[in-house]
């Protein structure tokens, strides 16, 4: 498991299963799996515009970015990779 | 309205005065004008009366002449006029104006179908002292409340659980399987409460209880497989006929009757109905928030000039909510997962010092006419799992949920997320309520695992059980039925007319009547073709078309909002440091949470942090909170300190009661 899916993971822990053991993959969808409803998509994104230094764009709500570790590994990847600049 | 109890001993022991006396004391807020006990050797009946009809002659508990048939009675029978002239006509004679002694004659006369007669809303029971037969009931819809227990030969019931502890061989532990179901489906599910061996009489059920024998029967359910064709413009008459007529009957009492009126579409039909009626103008009642969010003050000020009804509006602030959230766990006899019980808690207060004992409101409608938008999540999301691929459809889902701020932020793609269906669900008999009951059920995460396990014992497969109790012919109704079905048999008594209804309008006893909750009305509702209901998108379309000419038109045009209070914001301070009242830190303190056994005190106290950091916005966090400080309101007043010196309860022992014992034997 890389750094990041493990921070990503702790701060998914603590935030939304307040450190209550809950098993899921890192594949595995938030909502599917109720781990993330529709106000903590919100406070997913402000978590990754806070601690990661970029801005969520619109076109970047999608499932597929924001619904899973993994999901959220690859766009915080691609994202580092051609930075936005909060302005 | 009025609060009842009584003890039955299945073996020869004599019903004691002093436990009756210490029964209806707790819940003499029911009824504060009378209270009066009669006692026949092994049973005895209490009453506190709460009078409204025939004031100098409806003394309770009632008998009839001969003694045979004793009764005590919360409630009310709206047709008993018509139905005492029947009973005159096959002979009974009549002492009173009460419905309550229409009640012993219909009993008398027809037996236990004498209930089939009945159009109200009510909890009784009758003693048959020839028989020794003790007979129960409670209304179709579960209106007025009703709980029983047996321990050892003793049987015994009363309105609101706190009465049955006053006999201390009752014991008084939460029953983890009823705790289980709140947090699935927002209310116990009736037998089931949230105390061991403490039972609720389902409504539309009799129990009856002779000798050994107890036996629970159902008298009335709601059906919705009778199909009926006529025209829009019918069916439009026939709804207006009805609800007119229910709310004519409603208004029958011998004290004034005022109306809650909140700014929706349901109330304002009402008082408007209720205003044709009454010669003096309208006496009206409204909640006011500082948010924004809950606030309808503006919609509530056009009803009143349209329809020009003299209006009192209560504020309320989040220390009020606070300050009473103890006293509304203590009425409701259950966690809840909203505040929104606490509002209406000091709007009953504002009535009872205006002088009033009796408020129509507009609950049923949403119901029974297709108001929720939990109809219209289900019926959306079914549209659009049939052509998942067909462009446009998604953008129907920003019409959903219009007052939830964190929704509507969201894209396109993540509403089509959170709104998807996933594979099977389209085949569940529960698949418009399938999304709630999910979320509402991760609240059990939050459970130590112990009191978790012990709630899910006996119980592989929660929705199975529920399933096997559903009416034959269920699955052959239509979607947008079966919805209506589980919200008026589950949630409407569960948490509307119980918690946010009955339970805070009598802590300061206020009788609640609803005029969507007519018998006639909610049969006549389950014909009515879905797609009248809710036309499109447009809910409660054929309610709005039938009296689109008696509500101001800015009712019609607004969009539904539920009636919803603030949660965390009431009990934290605005920087959300300090808690607002010191029960809120003191019960939710690492030791307390220990102590209770039954929330997880590590994943409570990282909650807190949340919503210390002002983070907790969500509808699951909010609900978490209010679920668990309830909780720990309800271990702390009925486990650990009972009578609840919180709530302001009276003192006991009572032993001071007008009794009327009976010693003579039958007269033959």
């Amino acid at each position: 498991m890389n750094d990041l899916a493990t921070q990503l993971r702790q701060y998914v822990n603590e935030n939304f299963l307040f450190g209550v053991e809950t098993k899921y993959s890192d594949d595995d969808s938030f909502m599917e799996n109720s781990i993330v409803d529709s106000t903590g998509v919100l406070e997913l994104i402000a978590h990754l515009e806070g601690s990661y230094g970029f801005k969520v764009r619109d076109e970047d709500l999608v499932p597929e970015n924001l619904d899973s570790i993994n999901g959220l590994v690859q766009f915080i990847g691609r994202r580092r990779e051609q930075p936005a600049v909060i302005s | 309205m009025c609060g009842i109890a009584g003890v039955l001993h299945l073996d020869d022991r004599q019903a004691s005065p002093e436990l009756l006396g210490n029964m209806i004391g707790l819940i003499r807020h029911r009824g504060p004008d009378a209270a009066e006990l009669y006692v026949d050797r092994r049973l005895g009946f209490a009453h506190a009366r709460l009078s409204i009809i025939d004031l100098a002659n409806g003394r309770q508990p009632m008998q009839t002449t001969d003694g045979r048939l004793v009764i005590t009675f919360n409630g009310e029978i709206f047709n008993y006029l018509e139905l005492r002239e029947a009973l005159i006509e096959r002979g009974h004679t009549f002492f009173t104006r009460s419905d309550t002694e229409v009640i012993l004659h219909a009993y008398a006369e027809y037996g236990a179908r004498c209930v089939e007669h009945f159009n109200g809303q009510w909890a009784f029971a009758i003693w048959d002292r020839l028989r020794g037969r003790l007979f129960l009931s409670r209304d179709r819809l579960g209106i007025r409340p009703l709980f029983y227990t047996q321990v050892g030969r003793t049987f015994l019931f009363a309105s609101e659980v706190k009465a049955l502890f006053a006999c201390r061989d009752v014991r008084r532990e939460l029953d983890p399987r009823g705790l289980d179901q709140l947090l699935t489906y927002w209310a116990p599910r009736a037998p089931q409460t949230l105390f061991r061996d403490v039972l609720e009489l389902p409504p539309g059920h009799n129990l009856e209880v002779d000798g050994n024998r107890m036996q629970l029967s159902s008298y009335w359910r709601l059906d919705f497989g009778t199909r009926r064709q006529q025209s829009s413009a019918d069916w439009c008459d026939e709804l207006r006929e009805l609800l007119t007529d229910a709310t004519r009957l409603r208004l029958r009492a011998d004290v004034p009757v005022g109306a809650y009126l909140s700014g929706g579409l349901d109330s304002s039909i009402t008082t408007a109905l209720a205003q044709r009626f009454t010669g003096d103008r309208l006496r009206t009642f409204s909640v006011t928030f500082d948010d924004d969010e809950f606030d309808e003050s503006c919609y509530q000020r056009a009803v009143v000039e349209s329809l020009g009804v003299e209006h009192q509006a209560m504020h309320c602030s989040y220390d009020d909510i606070a300050r009473v959230f103890p006293q509304v766990v203590w009425h409701a006899e259950k966690p809840m997962l909203r505040t929104a019980p606490a509002p209406l808690q000091l709007l009953a207060e504002l009535v009872h010092e205006s002088g009033f004992k009796v408020v129509l409101t507009g609950e049923g409608a949403d119901e029974l006419l297709g108001g929720y938008d939990i109809f219209k999540e289900a019926k959306l999301r079914r549209f659009l799992a049939s052509q998942p691929a067909a462009s446009g459809r998604a953008a129907l889902l920003e019409k959903l949920y219009p007052y939830l701020p964190n929704l509507q932020s969201q894209s396109v793609a993540m509403r089509q997320a959170f709104f998807r269906t996933t594979p099977g669900e389209l085949e569940s008999p529960f698949f418009s309520h399938l999304p709630r009951w999910n979320v509402t059920a991760q609240l059990k995460r939050l459970l130590t695992p112990e009191f978790q396990a012990e709630g899910e014992e006996g119980s592989d497969d929660p929705l199975s059980e529920l399933a096997a109790a559903l009416p034959r012919g269920f699955t052959s109704w239509r979607p947008f039925c079966q919805a209506q079905f589980l919200e008026t048999e589950i949630l409407l008594p569960g948490y509307i007319l119980s918690s946010q209804g009955d339970r805070v309008a009598m802590t300061h006893s206020v009788e609640g009547r609803f005029p969507f909750l007519d018998y006639r009305l909610a049969e006549l509702a389950a014909q009515i073709p879905p797609r009248l209901k809710m036309m499109g998108l447009n809910e409660k379309y054929l309610l709005k078309r039938a009296f689109r000419d008696s509500v101001p038109p800015q009712i019609f045009q607004r969009s539904k909002q539920p009636y919803r209070a603030p949660d965390a914001k009431s009990f934290f301070a605005a920087d959300w440091q300090s808690a607002r009242e010191p029960y809120v830190e003191e019960l939710l303190s690492p030791e307390r949470l220990q102590r209770a056994g039954v929330f997880q005190r590590e994943a409570v106290q990282r909650l807190l942090v949340k919503v210390r950091c002002g983070r907790a916005t969500g509808t699951r966090d909010n609900m978490a909170l209010v679920a668990i400080l309830s909780t720990q309101l309800l271990i702390d007043q009925f486990l650990e300190n009972f009578p609840s010196p919180r709530a302001g309860t009276c003192r006991l022992p009572i032993t001071d009661l007008p009794t009327t014992i009976c010693s003579a034997a039958l007269i033959r």
